[in-house]
């Protein structure tokens, strides 16, 4: 049986009909059409699929669609503002730091989650922040530099 | 820096915007009107007799649209290397593997098609199964496939030079081996395909592919239809690092399923079937002996190599060919004797993967050179120098070093490490450890055997003039290719990049055989140049009929017309190009220079559509013995690199602090990439070294199917990298440019083993150095040094 869900992805509310056992990143990506969001292996080892989820990164693969009901999501899609590209984006750009991509939107929001946490993180605390980001093209250096670079 | 206005800069990558917008379009993101999904049914045994398929309750189950067996594909065995095709698209007769494949089903959605797979049922009788090279060949073993006894799928015997008598004059002779595990590529995005074929007969396939091409012959070949009604295109691809470059079971299985079906099919492999598919690194088992003179000539090397191959041959071949060829080179070796031995077991197939097949035994032959130099009183490095090849030079094996930055790679990493300050002088528990490496820049011979052309590249000019179109049908995988090639086009036309645009990875832009062997940035970008260059010459011709101005006497550079000597009157020229454009805003004023969009604008209004055309096949490479075509190569990459750590000696736990590590990658047609390709294949040196196994239960079941306790290297595990680039300026590759993308893992696990002697005083022969691995090496060597007091 499906249910209703009420959810806020990007500052869109949209209302959903999900399976009880429907994940959010299948959510995201197949209801909502959101293929930024990637899923890499489904049980939360590689945060390919990693989301805001009011204001906390979570795995999505490992977050039920049903428990977004009524809460607040920033996918990928609704990392650059009216006026361009996040000043994250634009760094993973410059750096170096984007190979295959499949990580990336993982990556950033990742990233994103670290810098609105702490404007000005130390190098440990970024790669600590991105620990759960798995990428096997870049060896992170460029993506910690690129990080590292938009911070205070 | 350079002559150059676009190549051998850090110009952003293609590709870079839409990936970090989360716009870029992987298969799995795709999605067509109708689509059904698919699911395979694969053996849950290792070896078995398959008595019997019921697939009556599958069909049954409503929203259920194909079933496909053997029954529907045929028996056309496929593979990598014609010589070795052993695989069908589904198993009739036995499986050889857990995963094996037996039947597919396309549904509605995935559940019901997983759920129609469960309804299947397969009677099996079960065969004893071998997993390890000693049970493989033992005598009585079951045999895998017939034509194959004591399970052998491949073996070589080569010798150059005359090995015994080489050892005859030498004064250090040394025995030592190394083992490896199998390991797996870890891409993050896992195998998947859409498959659609219309009512005309015509199939496209979208896919997850590192090489298009292959694909498509492969698709054609076993499905029994035309290579033109077979269209194959790569959309984004999430990492491949060898694995993609086999066509698998799966993207067969979709194209029957929609052939069946008359709908679209995708089909996605989950991470535990990436593991089950398998096709990566290999475990080698490698034995050398090495000769050398007292000033540290070498002289010979006997070398003798296991592969447990798993359960079909896949790249196999080439693998256990690598294995033995790629030591040729980068040091004069006068004599060298390979005898090399692929085994058939009943787990995964292995294949390729970064480096095929020459990184372990790089890292066995490096570590040994160190335990050579140790014994000699020599430094490491002054070994390596003494006997290094130059350019010019040629392998006792044939492989011709027309270029070869080695040397300059050694200082580099010597100098800017601080070797000289460090190298034996840091305390116990803190080591450093170098190594060489050595590549080639893409096969020499394609897969199959054929005189094809092995890229090919087409150059369009929109018809308003300004804009190049480029059609590749290689494979953008992560690694920039489209942007090296986007690149090395502007340059050869001599516009801006933003000037170029770049379609690749569609088998209907042309031949090319795709991302593996580091053939890519020579092979088409040779191609990509000649497009190029083919552009400028048929723009200038037109110029010179409308000027007369001599062909050679102009020149386009950054978008505009250079005239060598006088400048002509191009107020005629102009005029019309304005008259064409009234009520623009943008044309140009009488006094700027004839730019590129107005000669071309030119061009198209003389000839029609501009087309431009590239090609490239190698020269014939390589000496006369038997499988002497795998190892060659147009140009052959080189690195160096000094690894510093430190070993925890109570609990055996290695700390990597810091990589040097330099690349002759001939000259750098995108710097950034370049640097790119260099950490990200440390950090899979680093991962291989350190942690990297897929472990089997003895049922031949993976036991760490995932991304958990398969540990590839996290952010926090990457030390502090020094990346130096080195250009030795390759005659054969384009601009200078030869290969980076895998020989840069080559240095990087022998310089973690010869680091980690430096630190703890003892040599570990078996990888991965996990924690338990080296605390044990410490504890049999203190032991051993104190029953020698």
């Amino acid at each position: 049986m499906k249910k209703l869900i009420r959810v806020t992805v990007n500052d869109v509310r949209y209302e959903v009909a999900v399976k009880p056992n429907q994940t959010l990143v299948d959510m995201i990506r197949y209801d909502l059409g959101l293929t930024g969001t990637k899923n890499g292996c489904g049980e939360g080892d590689c945060g390919a699929c990693t989301v805001i989820l009011d204001g906390t990164p979570v795995n999505s693969c490992l977050v039920l669609a049903m428990q977004a009901d009524g809460r607040t999501i920033t996918t990928i899609e609704g990392v650059e503002g009216e006026k361009g590209l996040h000043p994250l984006q634009k760094a993973f750009i410059e750096k170096g730091a984007v190979q295959c991509g499949f990580c990336t939107p993982g990556m950033v929001l990742s990233a994103k989650s670290v810098l609105d946490e702490n404007p000005a993180p130390s190098e440990e605390e970024i790669r600590e922040g991105i620990s759960g980001n798995l990428c096997r093209c870049t060896g992170y250096l460029q993506i910690i530099d690129a990080v590292k670079s938009v911070g205070k | 820096m350079s002559d150059y206005d676009i190549i051998n800069t850090r110009a952003v990558r293609v590709d870079a915007s839409d990936k970090v917008r989360g716009l870029a379009l992987y298969v799995d993101d795709m999605k067509m009107p109708g689509m059904l999904y698919g699911a395979l049914l694969q053996s849950p045994l290792a070896h078995a007799e398959i008595v019997g398929i019921d697939t009556s309750a599958a069909l049954r189950l409503p929203g259920v649209k194909a079933v496909v067996t053997s029954k529907d594909a045929g028996l056309v065995k496929f593979g990598v290397s014609p010589a070795r095709y052993d695989e069908t698209v589904f198993c009739h007769d036995r499986v050889r593997h857990v995963g094996d494949n037996i039947a597919a089903v396309a549904a509605i959605d995935l559940d019901t098609a997983m759920e129609a797979v469960s309804l299947i049922k397969v009677e099996y009788r079960e065969l004893p199964a071998v997993f390890t090279v000693e049970e493989a060949m033992a005598e009585g073993a079951p045999v895998l496939h017939e034509a194959y006894p004591r399970n052998v799928t491949a073996q070589v015997h080569d010798e150059f030079g005359d090995v015994e008598a080489a050892f005859a004059q030498c004064d250090l002779i040394k025995t030592g081996s190394l083992v490896n595990k199998r390991q797996d590529a870890a891409f993050i995005e896992p195998q998947g395909c859409i498959a659609s074929f219309d009512f005309s007969g015509n199939l496209i396939l979208y896919s997850s592919t590192q090489v298009p091409h292959y694909l498509q012959r492969i698709v054609a070949m076993v499905l029994g239809l035309p290579v033109g009604k077979v269209r194959v295109i790569k959309p984004y691809v999430g990492g491949g690092f060898g694995p993609k470059a086999a066509t698998n079971h799966m993207e067969l299985a979709a194209c029957l399923l929609s052939m069946k079906s008359g709908k679209p099919v995708k089909m996605n492999f989950d991470r535990r079937q990436v593991f089950m598919h398998g096709r990566s690194r290999h475990q080698f088992f490698h034995t050398m002996t090495t000769g050398v003179k007292k000033d540290g000539t070498i002289m010979a090397l006997k070398h003798e190599c296991y592969l447990n191959g798993g359960a079909y041959s896949s790249f196999g071949i080439a693998t256990v060919y690598y294995a033995g060829s790629l030591l040729g080179g980068p040091y004069k070796l006068p004599a060298m004797k390979y005898d090399g031995y692929r085994v058939f077991t009943n787990l995964p197939a292995c294949g390729a993967q970064r480096g095929h097949g020459g990184v372990i035994a790089r890292a066995c032959w490096e570590q040994q050179l160190d335990m050579i130099a140790d014994e000699l009183g020599m430094d490491p490095i002054e070994l390596r120098l003494k006997n290094m090849m130059t350019a010019g030079d040629m392998t006792c094996n044939y492989l011709d070093m027309s270029s070869l930055g080695m040397k300059e790679c050694v200082e580099a990493v010597r100098d800017r490490s601080g070797w000289e300050s460090k190298k034996g002088k840091l305390p116990p528990g803190k080591g450093i450890g170098m190594s060489c490496g050595f590549f080639v820049s893409g096969a020499g011979y394609p897969i199959y055997r054929s005189d094809t052309y092995h890229g090919t590249v087409i150059i369009k000019l929109t018809e308003d003039g300004g804009t190049a179109l480029v059609y590749t049908a290689s494979a953008e995988i992560g690694q920039g290719s489209d942007t090296a090639f986007a690149m090395i086009a502007a340059e050869a036309i001599g516009i801006p990049m933003e000037c170029v645009r770049l379609e690749s990875g569609d088998t209907d832009f042309g031949m090319d055989l795709g991302a593996y062997s580091s053939r890519q940035t020579l092979m088409t970008g040779l191609a990509t140049k000649e497009a190029g260059e083919d552009i400028k010459r048929q723009v200038l011709e037109v110029l010179s009929e409308e000027l007369h101005v001599p062909v050679e006497d102009m020149d386009i550079k950054k978008g505009l017309v250079v005239f060598k000597k006088e400048t002509p009157d191009i107020s005629g020229l102009r005029t019309r190009y304005i008259k064409e454009h009234r009520g623009w805003t943008d044309n140009p004023s009488l006094e700027e220079p004839l730019s590129f969009k107005e000669a071309s604008r030119m061009a198209f209004l003389a000839r029609g559509s501009i087309v431009g055309t590239g090609k490239y096949k190698p020269p014939v490479l390589g000496g006369g013995h038997k499988g002497a075509a795998v190892g060659t190569s147009p140009a052959y990459g080189c690195s160096a690199q000094v690894v510093e750590l430190s070993v925890d000696e109570g609990t055996g736990k290695i700390n990597i602090e810091k990589m040097t590590d330099a690349h002759d990658c001939g000259l750098a047609i995108n710097r950034t990439s370049v640097e790119s390709q260099m950490i990200g294949s440390l950090s899979m040196g680093l991962g291989e070294a350190l942690y990297e196994e897929v472990k089997f239960d003895d049922k031949g079941r993976v036991l760490n199917d995932d991304l958990a306790e398969y540990k590839i290297p996290r952010a926090l595990d990457m030390p502090d990298v020094d990346p130096v680039i080195i250009e030795s300026n390759e005659p054969n590759g384009p601009f200078g440019a030869k290969e980076v993308g895998e020989g840069a893992i080559m240095p990087a696990i022998p310089a973690i083993l010869n680091a980690v002697y430096d630190a703890i005083g003892v040599r570990v022969f078996e990888l991965p150095l996990k924690p338990e691995r080296v605390y044990m090496a410490i504890k049999e060597y203190k032991l051993k040094k104190e029953k020698e007091r």
